[in-house]
């Protein structure tokens, strides 16, 4: 660590003004941060208090609590890939499989991203943000394990200049970019982002395959149950092959087809737990989505009709279910897309939950509603933070006496 | 004559339409997703507006100005009419594709625009020469955003009497490439005006606005 240390003070004359490579000083500090907090406290003028843990720090901690999924996503792609061949091999082979399948597409986001935001640093001159950070990890976990890496390419490139860039980059985004990463996939590649083949890996191409093996995600097998099913036998859900039943413990533990992170919502609550004990996610915004999703599918309950049997789903199928909880851990708590007022923070988190399982549920063309519902509120944050900062102002202006 | 060749040249550029007045996007949304109908399209506006203008010219110094704008959609409507009649005689295929987009040049604010701001005010051949650089300019960004629209999202130009051409090889596809089907949707168009915005703002001085 010393050595280093020594190292950057040896080399960082050449990188300020002056110095031979002086167009590149942002990226240098941008690296010389990101490896030691920086020395720096207070600015001499001015009272600003400073807190230690400075936001290279707090992605950070997002990023270790992005590893249990991670990891799991890693074995589980694996798992369901000699699932679908019917073979059984050892657990370090299943996870090596994902390994391999996996890592390329966390070094194309890392790489397209940061290289994207490395161009716009350049440009403009300014320090580099840290931002991806956290999006260049949450962009491989909300992918098939299938996905061309071009796509994921060209959609971060996409999201990053777009989504953040042209705002002003890190902390200026209105909306999350790797969830845009995500629906810009959705939208232009859809046949690699949806359907029944895409989230195993080979099953697409389908050599080896066993037959009758379906690679069916439960929120699909819900979405297509039929009336008749459903009062004979109600939900039943099934892994690849229509023998194996899975029941709610399977889709907690996470051994169910799905994006590569976001089976596991058991990985997914060790994620939660970290952020909330560090206090990097708030916790009301998961309360209040928990919440919002629940009224919304008990609602639906209410009104199920034998049209749409899907909504007679319990509500709490849905949180195991699809990219919902990861979704609420790790997406609707951005610090930048989310609302800030705290009020806001329950309104913008209720409004997730309702929206996504409204989406699930009523509309047939999107089998998961997390992305677009945490989009959306993403958009709405500002609106609500604005009218909860009004109705503070207006109720203590009434405190006020005009004499 | 320079005044009157700057008649045509501004629009293309720094008072373009599009992209400084912001009037017209409705159909550059709409009618971009192939290079052909766009064509068709930014030919019909750049007509109607041209003769639109010169014939509110003509008769600006009769119209009350009370009933002016009755008078204008009347010319505009009847040239659409003329348009619209001729594209379906010659060219039915993408008149179709055009469908109601046609008709609605009527509603196209360039034309409202341009009547209002200049035709009632200037002589015929100033004012045909504006309706020209105005069509020029919508045309251009038409023709641009089609371009790139069809190009990502199908992979193919169309051409009018040429029909479709196959520009991104078979051999592209079998390597595992795949059409932008985002680019397809409405909204693409207008990121692509967007990016067509940012392009022309970093180059052209005149346009950045003045920092507070």
């Amino acid at each position: 660590m010393k050595g280093l240390r020594k190292y950057i003070e040896k080399i960082k004359p050449r990188f300020e003004k002056g110095g031979k490579y002086e167009n590149w000083h942002s990226v240098f500090e941008s690296f010389e941060t990101f490896l030691f907090v920086s020395g720096e406290t207070a600015p001499k003028k001015g009272a600003h208090i400073r807190d230690a843990i400075d936001s290279k720090r707090l992605m950070s901690v997002v990023v270790i609590a992005l590893i249990p999924a991670m990891l799991f996503g890693m074995w589980n792609s694996g798992y369901q890939h000699f699932l679908s061949l019917g073979q059984n091999v050892a657990f370090f082979q299943e996870f090596w499989h994902g390994f391999i399948k996996v890592l390329p597409i966390i070094l194309v986001s890392y790489i397209a991203g940061l290289g994207t935001e490395f161009v716009f640093v350049y440009i403009k001159k300014k320090e580099i943000e840290e931002g991806f950070l956290v999006s260049g990890l949450l962009i491989p976990l909300i992918v098939p394990v299938d996905i061309p890496l071009w796509m994921v390419a060209v959609a971060t490139i996409l999201a990053v200049i777009f989504g953040k860039e042209v705002f002003g980059g890190t902390g200026m985004n209105i909306v999350n970019p790797a969830l845009l990463t995500r629906a810009i996939l959705f939208f232009a590649y859809p046949s690699k982002m949806s359907g029944d083949k895409i989230w195993i890996s080979g099953l697409e191409k389908g050599t080896g395959i066993v037959d009758g093996f379906s690679g069916a995600t439960p929120l699909a097998q819900a979405a297509s149950t039929t009336h008749e099913q459903l009062t004979q036998h109600g939900f039943q859900f099934f892994d690849g092959f229509k023998e194996n039943a899975i029941n709610f413990y399977d889709m907690f533990m996470g051994w169910i087809p799905g994006s590569i992170g976001e089976t596991s919502t058991l990985m997914i609550l060790i994620g939660a737990a970290i952020l909330l004990y560090t206090g990097v996610a708030s916790w009301k915004i998961m309360l209040s989505g928990l919440v919002g999703a629940a009224v919304m599918g008990i609602m639906l309950n209410t009104f199920a009709t034998p049209t749409n049997p899907y909504m007679a789903l319990p509500f709490y199928y849905h949180y195991v279910m699809g990219g919902f909880a990861f979704g609420l851990v790790f997406m609707a708590t951005d610090p930048v897309s989310a609302a800030q007022t705290e009020r806001g923070k329950w309104i913008y988190g209720f409004l997730i939950g309702v929206m996504a399982i409204l989406i699930r549920v009523l509309n047939p063309a999107y089998p998961e509603g997390m992305m677009l519902a945490i989009l959306l509120m993403n958009v709405f944050a500002p609106l609500i933070d604005y009218y909860v900062i009004r109705g503070n102002v207006s109720k203590r202006l009434k405190r006020v006496k005009v004499k | 004559m320079g005044k009157n060749m700057k008649l045509v040249t501004n629009p293309l550029n720094l008072n373009n339409p599009i992209l400084v007045q912001i009037l017209g996007i409705c159909s550059a949304l709409a009618v971009t997703v192939k290079l052909e109908p766009a064509i068709v399209m930014a030919v019909s506006v750049t007509l109607v507006v041209a003769f639109a203008n010169v014939i509110i010219s003509l008769l600006r110094n009769t119209i009350p100005s009370r009933i002016r704008i009755i008078v204008q959609l009347v010319v505009i409507a009847a040239l659409v009419i003329v348009v619209d009649q001729i594209l379906k005689a010659y060219s039915y295929t993408v008149s179709k594709q055009l469908s109601v987009f046609v008709g609605l040049i009527i509603t196209n604010c360039i034309l409202m625009g341009r009547l209002e701001a200049f035709a009632l005010g200037n002589k015929p051949w100033q004012s045909f020469l504006d309706g020209v650089g105005n069509g020029g300019g919508y045309s251009l960004i038409l023709i641009i955003v089609a371009f790139v629209r069809e190009l990502l999202g199908s992979g193919t130009l169309t051409l009018p009497s040429v029909g479709e051409i196959q520009i991104i090889p078979q051999s592209f596809y079998d390597a595992g490439y795949q059409n932008n089907g985002l680019v397809i949707l409405p909204p693409a168009a207008l990121i692509i005006v967007g990016v067509i915005i940012w392009v022309q703002r970093s180059y052209t001085r005149e346009l950045i606005d003045e920092k507070e």
